[in-house]
Formats: structure tokens, C-alpha cells, sequence
């Protein structure tokens, strides 16, 4: 009722790998085999990044990959880090060898759509980090998958020939217009929505800063699809007993309520979210 | 080997609790955590009413330490008694219910309410939050409307009653004399530090309360004198907490003087802590020879 489909593990992941994508980006491959058997889309996992108490908390991050073995079978999971603060620093200096405790899988994920049904996929920055997981689920039952990702500079869009050879249509943007269109990437959205053939069902998937979530809602609420956004929270424990990560959400008589989003998203519908 | 506590009336199985505020309702850690292995659950602060909590961002990170300002979001005592209840009580939990209130009435009405709900074991008496403009600290900050208020509760329930004490006062054993004065069946301590923290750069505080409560391991060795002091001006048995992480931090609130302890934002990091903790005391008892946790309880050694 209150958890993911699986209670969370708490693993001493080794890490497999620390691929430094920009100035500030990583991925970090983490050896976490039955976290990774039951991650779902959207599903995240909270990490402690220092063995001492500086930091103290864990910090939490959408499963950006599945690791598979060559008979398929689940390894690990990768994470999708941008360097803001002292713990993702740390994260971002992480090196093969070293060992981090990763909690999870947590939070409720991506309900997936079905065929004739379309999934886009709207990713702001790091916001892309759930994405990898959902096209892979969508692979599998079929539906097509676009991909509309925005970064400041085509330097901060990462994994297109991934999703590329994972039979995701791209619809880039970039702020400074270095890689697609110029602007933020809610512009070609609305174009391709405007655009779509009558009849054609599309459910918006977003996740990225907090203005691109409230613009994807809108549209997808002014062009009658669903959304399932992806929030982002200070979150203190990921399980639920700290009450930090709520965000404000209408209730089934409509009333906005707090809700924590580690066990009531962090996916909500773009209908329910009630911005501040 | 005895792990067992007396609180007032009650016999715990081990003196180790969750901290109110750290360990939701409960049931949101039923998946992970055996709660019938705890000595107790102590669940989140509950007004009579439902209460919405402040604006994110309620938490900040300090060194060794965070700060928080939830604001007491919470469901209020008759939706706990109904939607929570049942399941703590098939789960087994000891459970210790903490009581909000912005006035006295407030307070006795709500400890009624959990008084007459199967499966309640005590009341905590919340005097002491940092973060919330109506009662909570304005009572725990000043001996008369302490005591006041611990009385008139006394009065409203049989169940062991425990006011939670504020650090934020020149002196806490006066405040744990005054609870015990009025009929109070033991104390806990310490709730958060009154903290701030601000964003040099915006020259904002990071919280939205403004300030927020410090809780984690910087806190620790405060709140070990201060459980010392109490201790030794009380009769009724002391709770403490303050920043455990581990077996030698439980063992350290004991010998100061604690007859258990609670543990909260340690749940946080690891909330699967609680069986090593318990093996970690286990393990300190029979290296020491020591047959009865009890008997570890203000044992501090000034010799040399």
C-alpha cells in the first residue's frame, strides 16, 4: 500500500564504472542485482554518498539504466548524476572499486501505455534520467516513443545514439540553439502536439525542472492527453518518515493536500500537481 | 540476557524506540522493519485536527546534522485511531502516540481520544516543537504552563504519560522536575535545537519556517550532558535521544542515565538499523558481564 511493488533493499553496491559525460555529469554503473530485478520505470533509489555523516543523508536518483549480463539477465543499475552540491561532487569523483549503500527500488512508477497509443517523453537536463528505463518498458509492449529533450547547450544532451538505437524518435532543443530548436524544449512539444494526426492518443511523460513540469501539464491539459510528470524533492529519507519531500496535490474531493512524494510519486498525474 | 525496561507502569522488551517525527505512522516501515522488535513506535505529533505542515523545503543539511521544519503535518488523532491503528496493532507494535496541542484543551482532548483506542501504550507529550507558532514550545519553554499541562493530561488519561522536553531552555532538569511534580511517568529529550541556516548568496534562510530544529549526530554530545542532568534530578525514568547512530551512542544515552532511548534521523540514513543496534548492545552486555540493560542506566564512572 504504502512502498513499491518490492519492499527496497539496502545494498553495498560496488561501483562497476564512472563515465564522466561533462564537466558535470556522470553516470555511475552500480552493482545491485536485485534492485535492478525489480526496478520499475520510474522507480528511484536513495544513495549515501560518504561513508561519515558529512553528508548525512542519502540522496536520490531516478534508475537511469538496467545493467544486463550477456544472457540477459539484471546486473546493476546506472544513475544519471549532475554535480550541484557536496554529494553529488562526490558521486561525480567516485571511482571503480568504491562501494556506496543504495536503498531501493522506492516510489511508484510510470504507468505504461498501450498500443495504439503513443508515450513522448519530455526531458529537461537530468531530467532525462527516468527515460532510459521507460523507452526500454515501452519497447516491449509496443507503443511508439518519441523523446522531446532540452538541455542549455547541446554539451548538456547525453545518450541520443542510446535512444536512437532504442527506436525513440528525438525532438531536440537547446537554449542557446547549439542542437535543435532554439528555446526550451515545452516549443517543439506544442508544435508536434498541434501537429499530431486527429484521433492519435499520446500520454505525456516529463520530468525536469519544475517550469517545464507546469508548461507539459498545461499543454497536455489543453490538448486533452494525460500526463504522468516526474517530481523532484529535497528528500530526507525516501521511505516516508520524514514528511520533507510533499508536494502539493488535489485529493479525490479536490482539496490541495501535501502528499510525500517518495510514497505517492515520485510520478503523479500533470491533473492532480497543484503548483505553488 | 535482559534488554527489558520499565517506563512508568510499562515493560519494554529492549529500551529502543523510533523518534516521533522520524518513522511516519509507523506502518510506512512495516515492509523493512519488524515493528513488534522495537521496544516501542513512536509515531509522528498529532493534533486533534489534520494539519498541513509549512512549505518545502522543510529539511537542510548541516555538518553532521540537518534541520527541519515540517510544520507537524499530520492526519489528527480520530483518522491515526481509525486508518492506522489497526495496523499497528496486527503488526504488534508497542505504540507511543505523540500529542500536539495549541492549547490545554487541545492536549487532554486528543489524549482522551488515544487513551480509549486499543493499543495505544503511552503518551508523549509534545511541549516542545520548535517549529510551529501555537503551542508545542510555548509550553515546554516556560515550568508553570509545563507543568499546567502535564497535569491537566495527568488528569485525562491512566496511560503512562511522557512529556517530551525542548533543549532550548537554560536549564532542562528544571523542566523534567516540574513534569515529574505534576504526575509525569517519565520524560524524553531531547527534542531539536531552534537552528538557522541561510543562503549567503540570496541572503535567504534555507528553510521556509525561517529556522527549523537540529537533529543528527552534531547534536549528540549536548544531548548526552543534558539526559546526564536530567537524570540525576529525576526519580521517573529519562528517554533519551539526540543524534544515535549506533550501539555505543545507545549505550553512551544509558550510562549517562537513560533508561531507553529514541532514534531519529539516524532512521533516515539507515533504516535498517534497528537489529544491529540491538546485537551491538547484546554484544557491549556480554563483553561486559553485564546481565541486565537496567543495570547499565547511570552508571557514568568519575573514577580514575
Amino acid at each position: 500500500m504504502y512502498t513499491s511493488p518490492m519492499p527496497p533493499l539496502d545494498v553495498a553496491a560496488l561501483v562497476l564504472r564512472n563515465t564522466h559525460l561533462s564537466a558535470e555529469y556522470n553516470v555511475l554503473q552500480l552493482e545491485a542485482p536485485a534492485i535492478a530485478a525489480s526496478s520499475l520505470p520510474g522507480q528511484f533509489v536513495m544513495i549515501r554518498t560518504a561513508a561519515g555523516t558529512d553528508p548525512l543523508l542519502r540522496r536520490p536518483f531516478s534508475v537511469f539504466e538496467i545493467l544486463r549480463d550477456a544472457a540477459g539477465s539484471p546486473t546493476g543499475i546506472s544513475v544519471l548524476c549532475k554535480r550541484i552540491g557536496p554529494g553529488t561532487a562526490r558521486l561525480y569523483d567516485a571511482a571503480a572499486g568504491d562501494r556506496l549503500p543504495v536503498l531501493g527500488p522506492l516510489g511508484k512508477p510510470f504507468t505504461l501505455v498501450s498500443p495504439p497509443a503513443e508515450a513522448w517523453m519530455v526531458a529537461g537536463g537530468v531530467g532525462l534520467a527516468p527515460f532510459a528505463t521507460l523507452s526500454e518498458a515501452l519497447l516491449g509492449t509496443g507503443a511508439r516513443a518519441r523523446l522531446f529533450y532540452g538541455g542549455r547547450t547541446r554539451a548538456d544532451l547525453f545518450y541520443l545514439d542510446w535512444f536512437e538505437a532504442h527506436g525513440v524518435a528525438l525532438d531536440l532543443a537547446t537554449e542557446d540553439g547549439s542542437l535543435g530548436a532554439r528555446g526550451f524544449v515545452t516549443a517543439p512539444l506544442d508544435e508536434a502536439l498541434r501537429a499530431r494526426p486527429a484521433g492519435l492518443e499520446v500520454t505525456l511523460y516529463a520530468c525536469g525542472p519544475e517550469p517545464m513540469l507546469k508548461a507539459v501539464a498545461a499543454l497536455a491539459r489543453a490538448y486533452g492527453h494525460p500526463s504522468q510528470l516526474s517530481t523532484e524533492r529535497i528528500m530526507g529519507c525516501g521511505l516516508g518518515g520524514c514528511y520533507s519531500c510533499v508536494v502539493r496535490v488535489r485529493d479525490a474531493a479536490g482539496t490541495p493536500r501535501f502528499v510525500r512524494s517518495c510514497l505517492n510519486g515520485p510520478v503523479f498525474s500533470g491533473d492532480d500537481l497543484v503548483w505553488e | 540476557m535482559d534488554l527489558s525496561v520499565r517506563i512508568g507502569p510499562l515493560v519494554l522488551k529492549n529500551p529502543l524506540m523510533s523518534a516521533s517525527g522520524c518513522f511516519g505512522y509507523g506502518v510506512e516501515y512495516a515492509d523493512i522493519v519488524d515493528l513488534s522488535s522495537l521496544g516501542a513506535v513512536v509515531v509522528k505529533g498529532l493534533f486533534l485536527k489534520e494539519r498541513e505542515g509549512h512549505p518545502p523545503p522543510r529539511i537542510v543539511e548541516t555538518p553532521s546534522g540537518m534541520l527541519n521544519a515540517i510544520g507537524l503535518q499530520g492526519i489528527g488523532a480520530r483518522r491515526f485511531v481509525r486508518e492506522k491503528m489497526p495496523e499497528l496493532r496486527r503488526l504488534g507494535a508497542v505504540v507511543i502516540v505523540n500529542v500536539c496541542g495549541s492549547t490545554i484543551e487541545e492536549y487532554v482532548e486528543v489524549t482522551r481520544i488515544l487513551s480509549d483506542c486499543e493499543g495505544v501504550a503511552a503518551i508523549e507529550l509534545n511541549i516542545s516543537c520548535p517549529n510551529i507558532k501555537e503551542g508545542g514550545i510555548q509550553f515546554g519553554c516556560n515550568l508553570a504552563s509545563t507543568g499546567e499541562v502535564v497535569a491537566a493530561v495527568r488528569k485525562a488519561t491512566t496511560l503512562p504519560l511522557i512529556p517530551k522536553l525542548t533543549p532550548n531552555v537554560t536549564s532542562v532538569s528544571s523542566f523534567a522536575r516540574a513534569a515529574e511534580e505534576h504526575g509525569a511517568d517519565a520524560v524524553s529529550l531531547v527534542n531539536t535545537f531552534l537552528a538557522m541556516v541561510l543562503d549567503v548568496e540570496t541572503r535567504r534562510p534555507a528553510l521556509s519556517n525561517g529556522m527549523g530544529g537540529l537533529s543528527g549526530p552534531a547534536i549528540r554530545p549536548i544531548a548526552v550532558r543534558m539526559v546526564y542532568e536530567c537524570a540525576r534530578q529525576v526519580r521517573i525514568p529519562v528517554i533519551g535521544m539526540g543524534g544515535i547512530s549506533s550501539a555505543r551512542d545507545v549505550l553512551e544515552f544509558m550510562i549517562a542515565g537513560a533508561t531507553a532511548v529514541q532514534v531519529g534521523t539516524a532512521n533516515f540514513v539507515d533504516p535498517f538499523i534497528w537489529p544491529s543496534l540491538q546485537a551491538g548492545i547484546e554484544d557491549y552486555m556480554t563483553r561486559h558481564g553485564v546481565a541486565r540493560v537496567t543495570d547499565l542506566v547511570g552508571t557514568v564512572n568519575f573514577g580514575r
